[in-house]
């Protein structure tokens, strides 16, 4: 039980400055919101830092918008994290052997449609 | 139709409960692991917690000698209990060094007077990057880093005294 807690406690300090605050740059912040909502929050774990309240996930928003700001590539940032915490970290599909299936997926389903097609279709203009 | 396909659905129903049952049965790990293990700590540099004691820096962990990294906070309640068992270890010998997660120097020091001050350099990490350099999720978390700097180890949540043996024995490996 006391192993769970910690997710609970927090800090007596305030937000990270840029944690709730946009960046004056609306291109900017455009960016790291749209790379935000792709991070996982490391302690709410089904939610992007975008939309965590975790103290944790604030300091993530910070970060992002810090390095957003001083010029660096979202694709850049993605891949520290990743360096990080794993793949994990990232919502956005890659292209590593454990994604494949979810790629392969539609299209053998797609496949699979078409055989069902053509033999309903061979069934009818034989009946 | 033929038989085997009227029966799909079923073994499909079975199959998703049996998914189902054996990951009630052995729940997924949520412990978020560091990528970084087997690799050299990230270059950081973090000022004093609390004035009388020494920030920490990179430099300070590759030292020759295998150093514990405690990530805590005097807010984190299991933290009190594991504070006690660093003591039991620094006795032993081990070099302690802290990272404070988002803390104030009035409550560490009353947290370190009240609880006992196991730490050799605590360093203040106010917005958590240091943290998140490590891949470090949570506090209490403790990185076993060997004499090159190099992390061996990641313990994720408090150190208790039943984790003493095992946690010398890593620190012996990380000679």
């Amino acid at each position: 039980m006391l192993a769970a807690s910690p997710l609970l406690a927090d800090s007596n300090l305030p937000p990270a400055y840029w944690a709730n605050r946009q960046l004056p740059d609306p291109q900017q912040e455009a960016a790291a919101e749209a790379l935000m909502t792709e991070i996982r929050c490391l302690v709410c774990q089904g939610q992007s830092i975008a939309d965590s309240d975790a103290e944790l996930a604030g300091d993530m928003r910070d970060l992002v918008r810090r390095r957003i700001a001083a010029g660096e590539k979202p694709s850049a940032i993605r891949a520290w994290l990743i360096q990080r915490y794993g793949s994990w970290i990232s919502y956005k599909p890659t292209a590593e052997p454990a994604a494949w299936p979810l790629w392969l997926a539609p299209i053998a389903l797609l496949i699979a449609g078409a055989f069902l097609i053509r033999r309903r279709i061979r069934i009818k203009a034989g009946g | 139709m033929n038989r085997a396909v009227r029966f799909a659905p079923l073994l499909v129903l079975a199959a998703i409960l049996i998914a189902l049952v054996w990951r009630l049965a052995t729940p997924q790990d949520t412990n978020v692991h560091s990528a970084l293990a087997g690799k050299p700590v990230p270059a950081f540099a973090l000022p004093p917690a609390l004035p009388g004691k020494s920030g920490i820096a990179t430099g300070d962990l590759a030292t020759g000698q295998p150093h514990l990294l405690n990530i805590f906070a005097s807010w984190c309640v299991p933290c009190i209990t594991e504070v006690k068992v660093l003591q039991e270890l620094a006795r032993q010998g081990v070099a302690i060094d802290g990272i404070a997660i988002r803390d104030r120097p009035e409550d560490l020091a009353r947290f370190l007077s009240e609880n006992g001050d196991p730490y050799q350099r605590i360093g203040s990490d106010g917005e958590s990057r240091v943290q998140i350099a490590l891949g470090s999720s949570g506090v209490p978390e403790s990185f076993i880093v060997d004499s090159k700097g190099v992390i061996r180890y990641q313990h994720i949540g408090p150190i208790e005294q039943d984790d003493v043996p095992m946690i010398l024995s890593k620190l012996e490996q990380a000679r």
